[in-house]
């Protein structure tokens, strides 16, 4: 029976980083991959940080298809007709790599294979991995295309439902509470009109937002990434949010899309695109057991996710596991000895890891996303506000206490607003 | 030109699909369904893919953009009726933008 050094489940960011620095080291790795080519069954927003990527693949943005690099973030909290915008702007963005590139998936994906393949990695797509084979409590390989593939390692890079390691006994029940679903349209405009209605200098500068309310009063939030010819426009709601509420989340999305803010950006567009995908809520707390006998979770599948409201970060964080993983596997090869106590060393690599520390300083913002009012109440406060402090009416001015107590109504007592403040304050603050 | 008039079967008319015609991914266990007060499937699905037909949830498996959150919403807000499984190697939903 043919047998690898290690089998990699999933041809995504996370797969196809431990797959090229596995190969890479002279290890034989094969990757199985569901889709027809890598990235055909993955969605993101999709935001590419930059840092992580660079190390591993110096000045990739050169050669891989990326969009736009992004030169701009902004925050939008989204009122009933209003908006109040937070930019922020790289004016001289000259100097290389940007923070974030924004990508397409299905043409992004096939690119970080191919590193894994030119590194002597074999791609098999197009095959479902049915089960993992496990002996004893030991992982040892996976049955897929009715055959048993068995490898000294499996590199569990399933992404979010990881329905593997369900079936296999190997991880616990999801909460819904924990797991948003984001939907996406993908909206078709000219280049030329992209690069103009988000002042950008040219058509390889793009900008995000991330949007706060106007989601059908449900937890979550919106967004609307540029690409080259294409802008991604979604909401990303948490799903025990979703069905309480009793609305689809096309309709939400509608919703999103008819606030005056959005409708103007993405005006003149044509949608070529429908898309969904479940995300992880992503916290510190919720990071599962990340390895066993004979194998170790990376990416999506092991819940590897940050959201610190201002982004949302899956890819970079995946590809920070993967090489952690990476890594205790070629240190495992060495002493010949792939069992949990060995591969326990990716954990510690892991939480060495910038990003692991990122969803150490951001965990109280797990608890700030379940607060309601962020999404209901203050994006109309806020624009109330700015109304009142901007605008010459019939009647006298209002310095911005006198104004923030008028717009309060009765939907906030000042008591439940120090409150909230401090819990902003504890998830982004200090 | 507006984008927002695009119905639910609109947007997925855009989408490519292999669909597989022999089997479907999802599996439904009625009696489970029928205990079931919230279905929560019939909200949370992006395609709309689970639909109440004389009682019985009807999963029409070809339209599933593979998202995970039916399995998710069943589990927790549900009774657990549904079992997703990936389509065949190839089959189901081809992402061209992703």
């Amino acid at each position: 029976m043919e047998k690898f050094d290690a089998i990699v489940v999933g041809a995504g960011p996370a797969g196809a980083t431990a797959a090229y620095l596995l190969a890479q080291a002279g290890m034989q790795v094969v990757v199985i991959e569901r889709g027809a080519t890598p990235g055909s069954k993955n969605v993101s927003g999709a935001l590419l940080f930059s840092q992580i990527y660079n190390e591993l693949f110096p000045n990739f943005w050169e050669s891989a298809p990326v969009e736009r690099a992004i030169v701009g973030h902004s925050i939008a909290f989204l009122g009933q007709e209003t908006s109040v915008t937070l930019d922020y702007r790289d004016l001289d963005p000259t100097h290389t790599p940007h923070n974030a590139y924004s990508v397409l998936r299905a043409c992004f994906d096939p690119w970080m294979a191919q590193q894994a393949e030119d590194a002597g990695a074999m791609l098999l797509p197009g095959y479902t991995v049915e089960r993992l084979l496990v002996e004893n409590g030991r992982v040892t390989g996976i049955h897929a295309g009715g055959d048993d593939l068995l490898a000294d390692v499996v590199v569990v890079a399933e992404g979010t439902r990881s329905q593997l390691l369900k079936q296999a006994g190997l991880r616990d029940d999801f909460y819904a509470g924990d797991v948003s679903i984001g939907v996406k349209e993908v909206i078709a405009l000219p280049e030329e009109i992209i690069t103009n209605r988000f002042q950008c200098l040219t058509a390889d500068e793009g900008v995000a937002y991330t949007c706060v309310g106007h989601t059908g009063g449900v937890e979550g939030g919106g967004f609307l990434y540029t690409n080259k010819e294409t802008l991604s426009v979604g909401v990303v709601v948490k799903i025990d949010a979703l069905y309480k509420s009793q609305r689809q989340p096309h309709e939400i999305l509608d919703e999103f899309k008819s606030h005056p803010f959005i409708n103007r950006l993405v005006h003149g567009g044509k949608v070529v695109e429908y898309s969904a995908q479940a995300i992880h809520r992503g916290g510190v707390h919720l990071i599962p057991q990340l390895y066993g006998d004979g194998y170790v979770v990376v990416g999506s599948a092991a819940r590897l996710l940050l959201n610190n409201v201002m982004t949302l970060r899956g890819m970079d964080v995946a590809v920070a596991s993967a090489a952690a993983a990476a890594k205790a596997i070629l240190a495992a090869r060495e002493k010949g000895d792939y069992s949990r106590a060995s591969l326990a060393a990716y954990e510690q690599f892991f939480k060495q890891t910038d990003v692991y520390q990122d969803m150490v300083t951001f965990k109280e913002t797990y608890a700030l996303l379940e607060n309601k009012r962020l999404f209901n109440v203050y994006p109309d406060l806020i624009s109330g506000v700015m109304d009142d402090m901007f605008s010459v009416k019939a009647r006298p001015g209002k310095k911005a206490y006198r104004a923030l107590r008028d717009n309060m109504h009765d939907e906030l007592t000042l008591w439940q607003m120090l409150k909230d403040m401090a819990q902003i304050g504890r998830g982004l603050v200090r | 030109m507006s984008t927002r008039e695009l119905s639910l079967d609109d947007r997925l008319g855009l989408d490519k699909y292999e669909i597989d015609e022999e089997h479907s991914h999802i599996q439904v266990d009625q009696s489970l369904c029928l205990r079931c007060q919230l279905r929560p499937c019939l909200t949370v699905c992006p395609a709309a893919v689970y639909v109440a037909v004389d009682g019985e949830i009807v999963a029409r498996y070809e339209n599933c953009l593979e998202c995970g959150t039916c399995q998710i919403a069943c589990d927790t807000g549900g009774q657990g009726g549904i079992t997703w499984n990936p389509p065949q190697g190839g089959f189901g939903i081809v992402f061209r933008y992703g």
